[in-house]
Formats: structure tokens, sequence, C-alpha cells
């Protein structure tokens, strides 16, 4: 029988950039970090503001984690997706204000039980809306992107409107449970325990969905789906049941996204979810359409900035997440870590 | 013919608002390889293209072992037992070989067997195996894209030019894949320009022009016959 020849690749050592440039999207937090470290006058102003923006960010990423794969799967623009940010939060702090024996007690187990099950209660919420919403609103305008943003948008001002209708016009205060409040102090600076918190979990998430992604069959199909779904149809899977998955998935991430929100701002509006969908697309733009990692990355970007210019140019907070995004889309208009796309 | 696997009857397929195939009608024998030969642009990909159900067809019949696959979505026909390496190959390029393969067994892990006898065949695929597919060269994509359709067995495959952009030996290499199916007991639609190919691997021909079949035969048949080709399309192909 004959073979194809096997060329042994001869390796050469590469030099220090070429070495480096994989690693360049991941290496931009901690050159932010030491930028802000650079700007900011006391050290521990500037870990308190770095734990926050990294909180900040992990909250993001939870997030957008969802609606990057929706874009990348099946090219779907969703602005319901601020929606479900809205109505976990809703729903989470339901289940907060139900159980107040619970939230204030000072045991640290019963207010993560609390804050569990308000965790789970949102996911369940808005997991089932996001099978509603995928099949009477998202599934009619496959395909074509205007109809999708107008009826999406659509969607989102409905949804926002029920919550007025359920929950009232009034925004909503809470208090983190009892374990949760203040801060501990670490190298003389107030760290609060919420946020160590939040960076856990987001930690917990995208290490959860990283391994998914790399180390499942459902997660292979997912990435080969957002660089060539045609091809992957052809093999024999069924991408739109995937896409169905994903989709729910990605509202649930985002409900738990809006449980967190609300327990750390200590407020909730039924619009906070459309407020946040300016930073969640910067953080799947910047971040690369259809790529969970350079969603992490962007989010970690976006929330240290967010929090350094908050701190030093408080007006200049948002409009700083902008130029951050200008100015990656001049160095990579495919975003941090582009998606192939086939075709 | 009585016993072909594929038979295609009257399929006419659109795409966008363009007609392009007309009345496309030819059998595929079941354990054969027919060769689907033509003109470029006369419509090769865009029929095979349509028996995996990559496009609609707008009118005619696609019978797969007798039922009539051609208003199935690709999934369901790929899981009857089709598998198809298109002619931009459809490699993932962000993914290694080894998940490109991995995803191609759509029923489970390679048999140790199975995969053995793929790098014997195509040795760069286990040199790259934990690379990203995007970084091999042009010719081992080709291999990736054979070695892919041969993870799990198949009953028809529907191969687009596989020999394009491939050097010489490792044409013969692909021969020698495509009869190892074949002896398998599968059946092949090929679309060759290889004409050495085309020779070495068809047991029958079908010939397309304009979105029509204009000549089917068996491929001696044609390959005999200079006039005939020269008629059929516009080139008489030097038997090697
Ligand atoms: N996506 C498309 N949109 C519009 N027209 C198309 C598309 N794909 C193919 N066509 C047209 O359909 C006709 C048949 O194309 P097809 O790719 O089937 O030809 P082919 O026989 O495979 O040619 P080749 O030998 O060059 O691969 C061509 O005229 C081509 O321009
Ligand atoms: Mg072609």
């Amino acid at each position: 029988m004959s073979q194809a020849p096997d060329h042994a690749p001869t390796m050469q050592r590469l030099n220090l950039v070429q070495r480096i440039t994989p690693f360049v999207p991941a290496l931009l937090v901690p050159l932010i970090a030491l930028l802000g470290l650079l700007f900011i006058p006391s050290g521990s102003s500037w870990l308190t503001l770095t734990v926050s923006g990294l909180a900040m960010g992990m909250m993001i990423f939870i997030m957008a984690a969802g609606l990057t794969l929706i874009f990348g799967l099946m090219d779907v623009i969703n602005f319901g997706h601020g929606a479900f940010i809205s109505v976990g939060a809703f729903v989470g702090v339901t289940v907060l204000l139900l159980v107040p024996g619970m939230t204030a007690a000072p045991s640290v187990g019963l207010n993560l039980v609390a804050v569990g099950l308000a965790v789970i209660a949102a996911m369940l919420a808005t997991g089932v809306m996001g099978v509603v919403f995928e099949r009477v609103i998202v599934r009619p305008v496959y395909g074509a992107h205007l109809k999708q943003i107008l009826i999406t948008v659509g969607g989102l001002i409905v949804i926002e409107q029920l919550i007025h209708v359920f929950w009232g016009p009034d925004e909503i205060f809470l208090t983190r449970p009892e374990t949760l409040k203040g801060a501990i102090t670490f190298a003389g600076a107030a760290l609060e325990k919420y946020r160590l918190l939040a960076v856990g979990v987001g930690l917990v998430v995208f290490l959860a969905m990283r391994h998914v992604l790399r180390h499942t069959k459902l997660g292979l199909i997912v990435r080969a789906g957002v660089e060539n779904g045609e091809m992957v149809q052809a093999l024999g899977y069924d991408i739109k049941r995937v896409f169905v998955l994903v989709f729910v998935a990605g509202s649930a991430l985002a409900g738990l996204g809006g449980v967190m929100w609300a327990l750390y701002q200590e407020v909730i509006t039924a619009h906070m979810g459309g407020q946040m969908l300016i930073l969640v697309f910067i953080v799947i733009i910047i971040g690369g359409l259809g790529s969970v990692e350079g969603c992490f990355i962007g989010a970690l970007m976006v929330g240290l900035l967010q929090n350094y210019t908050a701190f030093l140019v408080p007006k200049l907070a948002l409009v700083s997440n902008i130029g951050l995004m200008m100015l990656i889309l001049m160095w990579r208009p495919q975003g941090m870590i582009p998606v192939v796309k086939a075709k | 013919m009585s016993d072909a696997i594929l038979s295609l009857k009257n399929v006419a397929t659109d795409i966008a608002q363009y007609h392009i195939l007309h009345d496309v009608s030819f059998d595929v024998p079941r354990g054969k390889v027919t060769m689907l030969l033509g003109r470029n642009g006369a419509g090769k990909t865009t029929t095979l293209r349509t028996v995996m159900g990559l496009w609609a067809a707008r009118a005619g019949q696609v019978m797969f072992n007798g039922e009539d696959i051609a208003a199935q979505p690709p999934a369901r026909i790929a899981r009857k037992g089709l598998a198809i390496v298109p002619e931009d190959m459809g490699i993932f390029g962000d993914l290694t070989v080894q998940e490109n393969m991995a995803l191609a067994a759509v029923s489970g892990p390679i048999a140790a067997d199975r995969l053995e006898l793929i790098f014997t065949a195509f040795p760069p695929l286990k040199t790259f195996w934990d690379m990203p597919a995007g970084n091999l060269s042009g010719g081992q994509k080709q291999m990736l894209a054979v070695a892919r359709a041969m993870a799990e067995d198949r009953q028809l495959y529907l191969i687009d030019e596989p020999s394009k952009g491939l050097a010489p030996a490792i044409v013969s290499t692909l021969v020698w894949a495509m009869k190892s199916l074949k002896g398998a007991g599968a059946s092949i639609l090929m679309v060759e320009q290889n004409f050495a190919m085309a020779r070495a691997l068809g047991d029958y021909a079908a010939v397309m022009d304009d979105g029509r079949i204009v000549w089917t035969g068996t491929m001696d048949e044609l390959a005999n016959d200079t006039a005939l080709q020269e008629n059929l399309m516009g080139l008489s192909m030097e038997v090697a």
C-alpha cells in the first residue's frame, strides 16, 4: 500500500515575540492593572479598586458568555439578553426577601444556602424564559439581522414592562446576607467580601465553561459550529438543537449574572439588564464574537478600566471603555481572539 | 439500474434566484464508484450538496435506499449513512486534528485499528495530531478531510475533488484510501478532474453540463472514447 510522505517538522526555536504573541490578549489584563498602579497614588486604593474591577469583570463575563456563543453559533444578535439579566435579578431578590431569617442570620452556611436558592430560582426562571424566547422571538428571524435587532429589542421592552406589572414600577432595595457584608483588610486595603466571592464564582463559571468547550463532545460541536455550522450538520449533528441548548444555558447564566449584580449594587430596576448590555456588547466585541476566552479577558479589562477611571476621572468611566474598544478594534478588527469563520 | 443506493430523479436546485440544476437524473450503483464529471461550473458541487441536503432541491426526488431524502435536514441525512468531503474541505481550523476526527466519529470514539489505518495512510495526521488543523498545509487538510470521512463506516461517500492541490504521491494514497472504502462495501460518488484518478477508481461515470446530466455509462466506455470526451467535456482525457 502506498503512503503519504511524512515530513517530520523540524522544530525551530521561536523568538520571543513569536512565543508571546498567543498570550498577548491575556497579558493585557495585568498590563491594565499595572497602568492602574502607575496612576493611582495609594497602593491600598489600587488593590481595593483592582478587586472591585475583577469582581465587576467576572459578573459582566457571566452575563456576556452566553451571548457571545449565541452570536457565534447562529449569527443571532439578541438584545433580549438584557431582559434575562433583569428577570434573574428580580426572581433572585424575591427569593432572598422570602427568607429573611436565613439572610439575616450571622451564619455563612445559611447565607450561602439563601443565595444558592436565589441563584437556582433565577437560573431556572431565565432558562425557561430562554426556551420560550428562542422559540417565539428568535427562531422566526434566523439569518435576518435587522429583524433580529428590532424584534429582540421589542422583546426586551415587553419583558421590562412585565417586570413592572409583576413587581411594581419602583426599584427594590436589598441588603446582602449578613456574612457577605463588610470587608476584610488585606495589606492595608479594604476588600469587600462579596467582591471576593464574585471573583471566585466568576472563575468557577469560566473554568467550567472552558472545560465543557474543550473536553466534551458538546463543547466540540459548539466550537466547530461557531466556525462552520454547515459542516457540523453535514457530519450528522443537529446544530439547531445544540443552539437551543446554548441559548438556554446562556440565558440561565445571564440570570445568574443578574442575581450577582443585584447583590453587588443592592438595588434592582427593570432596566438594569438593558443598561448592562452596553458593557456586555463592548466585552464580546473586543473579545472576538464567539470566543468565550476572549469574552473573559475582555470582561476583566473592562471591569478594571471602569473602576480605575471611575476613581481617577469619574466622568470618563464609560468613555474609557468605548476608547478601549476602539483601540482593540484598530489592533485586531475581529476582536482579541478572532474566531475563524468559514466562508 | 437495478440496485442503486442513490437515485436522483428530475432534481432541480436553485441557489438564491439562480436556477443551477435543471433536471438531474442518474443512479449511483451500490458498492461501486461513480465519477461525476463535467466542465467547471457544470453543477457537480451543487449536485453533491443537494444530495447532502446542504442546498434544498426545488423539485425532484433524491432517493437513498429507496427513501426520498430531498426535504430532510443535513444532519438527518448524514445519520442515514452519508458522508461528504466538501470541495472546500470543511476543516475546523481552530480545532486540533484530533478534535476534527473526534467530531467526525458521530457514534463514539474511533476504533483503534481504524485509526491505525488512517495513520498508516496519512502519517502527517499523526505527526500533527494535537495541532490546530488550521495550521496544516493544503494537502494535509485534504488528507484530514478524507480521513474524517473514514472515521466511521458510511454507506455512501460524496467526495468533491479530493485530489485538488495534492502531490502525485499523495494522490495514489488517496486512490488506495478510496479503494479501501469501496472494499469495505461502501458506495462512492466522486467529482474528480484528475483523469488518472478518475480512471483508476471509477466504475461508472455521469457527465454534467450546464446543470444537466448529458451522459451516463461505464468509466471504461468513456475512457476509451476520446471523441465522446471531446464532445461531452470539451477536452480529451489522456489515458494514463
Ligand atoms: N453560492 C452560490 N451562489 C450563486 N451561484 C452559485 C453558488 N454556488 C455555485 N453557483 C453557480 O452554480 C453553478 C454550478 O456551480 P458548481 O459549484 O456546482 O460547479 P462545479 O461543476 O462544481 O464546478 P467546478 O468544477 O468549478 O468545481 C456555477 O455557475 C456557479 O457559479
Ligand atoms: Mg465543484
